[in-house]
């Protein structure tokens, strides 16, 4: 069995390992490795259309990430005080915002904005001054919310979850010497939740970085590195695509490993 | 805050503002989940009984048309509904195993680092990583390689069995971590009790650990189907065009074709036949023992 299992691993982590290797290469071809070399990672970072679908992905991956880690955050806490119906209800949306799969939530916000845009931008141009009046389109805001939904929802599961094992009797201590509500948010539950929120942000940054399918329909004219990525790809297979994996790859692994060492402290360090 | 002079007033006032925080704590993924997920899902349903406008779009109507054109896309119902339980069933095969070590075979001091391995995978680009594969199955990887033994001609990529590889790479960790959860939580006890009362190790396996983990097989199962019934990078990237999914359908249709009205009933038709596979696998699971929560990190 134990041979099975290190064959699964092998197999889980050889083809990125490849990816990598392959990046380094001097040469064209991926059936050999004629010399090692960074030139790849050079002619990537000098293509301006990778930037900027580079620089496009990190702004929005890291919007929709605070706006999820806040509004996460912020309704996690709400349904500790509600009824379990008002819960369950959540709940249930939440759970649908995560495994709906990802090809219909983009159709589906892709429909309801077109729809929403038709009848907001004439009545916008009816109301505006002059004659530009501002037009809503998809681009940038679409992505931002509809990575965002499955974000929050992940957000408020883990906080959520965090927020179920926290002492009771420490926050009803503090009521107790007459701390204000908000002291003690301040003070004993905001610190003990502290490490999910951060790992919660850092999933949903991961997430909205890493989506493709999403994106694809809710980009409007906007494009995203995997929207790029997804482009060159049926292109041709080029080294300069495993320079921008590699480093798509390492950074979502940092990231992952951060989010796991936040959530497996138990107390904040002081 | 100084207490008010009426009691009962003040209390009522302070009922309110609790109230009103909670209110205020919620509204935000309230209105995010109206407006993003329940209202996105009502246009489409809506679109879904309308007609094709002439120049594409929508246009109004009351009709059941585009699903009795589901037919239309035969093929790429079929290739779904063959290869999404493949794919889950040959996820599980390999899974399985893998979770069974780490959770009852592994050493102590290993098992949270293999275990991170295991869930790293998941959450790195599934476009990286099916990209790897083309990488590695297209024409100047292992077809390169085997010419240099003899062995020419050999078509990997664009098949059925490199979507199908491509599934079982892009799932597998999906798959292991609820069997995992389910088998970590197991009562070892029991697996003593029945060794000591005399059951050989595979009867042992079959009626208690196998029994006690279906749960985290069935979450396992279900997650991985329901998220390749909407798979549409794999078949496209390892498929080559040849391997047509429902994803791919509703690309072409809302992309391309511009065909939203049937493309919205395949979406809903989608989304119907997720809600029956999870429900049949939580009654499976339930009836087998009490229902398990899934930690996906």
């Amino acid at each position: 069995m134990r041979a099975f299992v290190v064959a699964v691993f092998a197999f889980l982590y050889l083809p990125i390992a490849l990816v990598v290797l392959f990046s380094f290469n001097a040469g064209h071809h991926a059936s050999e490795f004629t010399g090692f070399s960074a030139q790849w990672y050079g002619k990537a970072l000098s293509n301006p259309f990778l930037v900027e679908a580079l620089k496009n992905s990190l702004f929005i991956a890291t919007t929709s990430a605070l706006l999820a880690a806040f509004c996460g955050t912020a309704a996690a806490l709400g349904l500790q005080r509600v009824g379990t119906r008002t819960r369950a209800l959540f709940d249930a949306l939440l759970g649908a915002a995560i495994v709906v799969p990802g090809v219909v939530i983009g159709i589906s916000t892709l429909v309801a904005l077109v729809q929403l845009f038709a009848v907001v931008n004439p009545f916008l141009a009816s109301l505006w001054p002059t004659d530009q009046p501002p037009r809503l389109s998809l681009g940038y805001g679409s992505i931002i919310a509809a990575h965002g939904l499955f974000s929050m929802a992940l957000v408020t599961m883990i906080v959520g979850t965090r927020l179920s094992s926290l002492d009771r009797n420490l926050v009803e201590a503090s009521s107790d010497l007459y701390a204000t509500p908000l002291t003690t948010f301040r003070s004993i539950v905001l610190p003990q939740i502290m490490p999910a929120i951060i790992a919660g942000f850092l999933l949903a940054f991961t997430f909205s970085f890493d989506d493709f399918i999403i994106a694809f329909f809710v980009a409007g004219a906007q494009t995203t590195l995997p929207i790029y990525v997804f482009a060159s790809i049926r292109r041709g297979v080029t080294p300069e695509i495993n320079a921008i994996a590699t480093i798509v790859l390492c950074a979502s692994v940092l990231l992952v490993l951060l989010a796991q060492w936040q959530l497996g402290r138990r107390k904040p360090s002081p | 805050m100084p207490a008010g002079s009426q009691p009962a007033f003040s209390m009522r006032r302070s009922l309110f503002r609790k109230n009103l925080v909670t209110a205020l704590l919620l509204a935000p993924a309230a209105v995010w989940l109206v407006v993003f997920l329940v209202l996105p899902f009502v246009a489409i349903a809506i679109f879904s009984v309308g007609e094709r406008a002439p120049e594409g779009g929508y246009q109004a109507a009351l009709t059941l048309a585009q699903y009795a054109n589901l037919p239309a896309r035969a093929t790429a119902f079929w290739n779904t509904m063959v290869l999404a339980p493949a794919g889950a069933l040959a996820c599980l095969l390999v899974a399985y195993p893998v979770a069974y070590y780490l959770a009852l075979r592994a050493p102590q001091r290993w098992r949270l680092i293999l275990l991170a391995l295991i869930v790293i995978p998941f959450w790195t680009s599934l476009l990286m990583r099916t990209y790897a594969w083309m990488y590695i199955l297209g024409g100047r990887g292992i077809p390169a390689l085997l010419a240099y033994v003899g062995i020419e001609d050999l078509r990997l990529i664009n098949t059925p069995g490199a979507v199908l590889l491509g599934i079982v790479y892009g799932y597998l960790p999906l798959m292991i971590l609820p069997i995992y959860v389910s088998l970590e939580r197991l009562d070892r006890r029991l697996l003593e009790a029945s060794a000591d009362l005399g059951a050989t190790p595979l009867s042992t396996f079959l009626s208690v650990t196998l029994r006690l983990s279906l749960p985290g097989v069935m979450t396992g199962f279900s997650l991985v189907m329901i998220l390749l019934l909407g798979e549409y990078l794999i078949p496209t990237l390892l498929g080559g065009g040849k391997v047509f999914f429902i994803g791919n359908a509703l690309v072409d249709l809302f992309l391309q074709s511009r065909n939203w009205p049937f493309g919205s009933a395949i979406a809903i038709t989608l989304v119907l036949v997720s809600v029956v596979v999870l429900i049949v696998a939580n009654r499976i699971s339930t009836r087998l023992s009490g229902a398990r929560r899934v930690d996906l990190i």
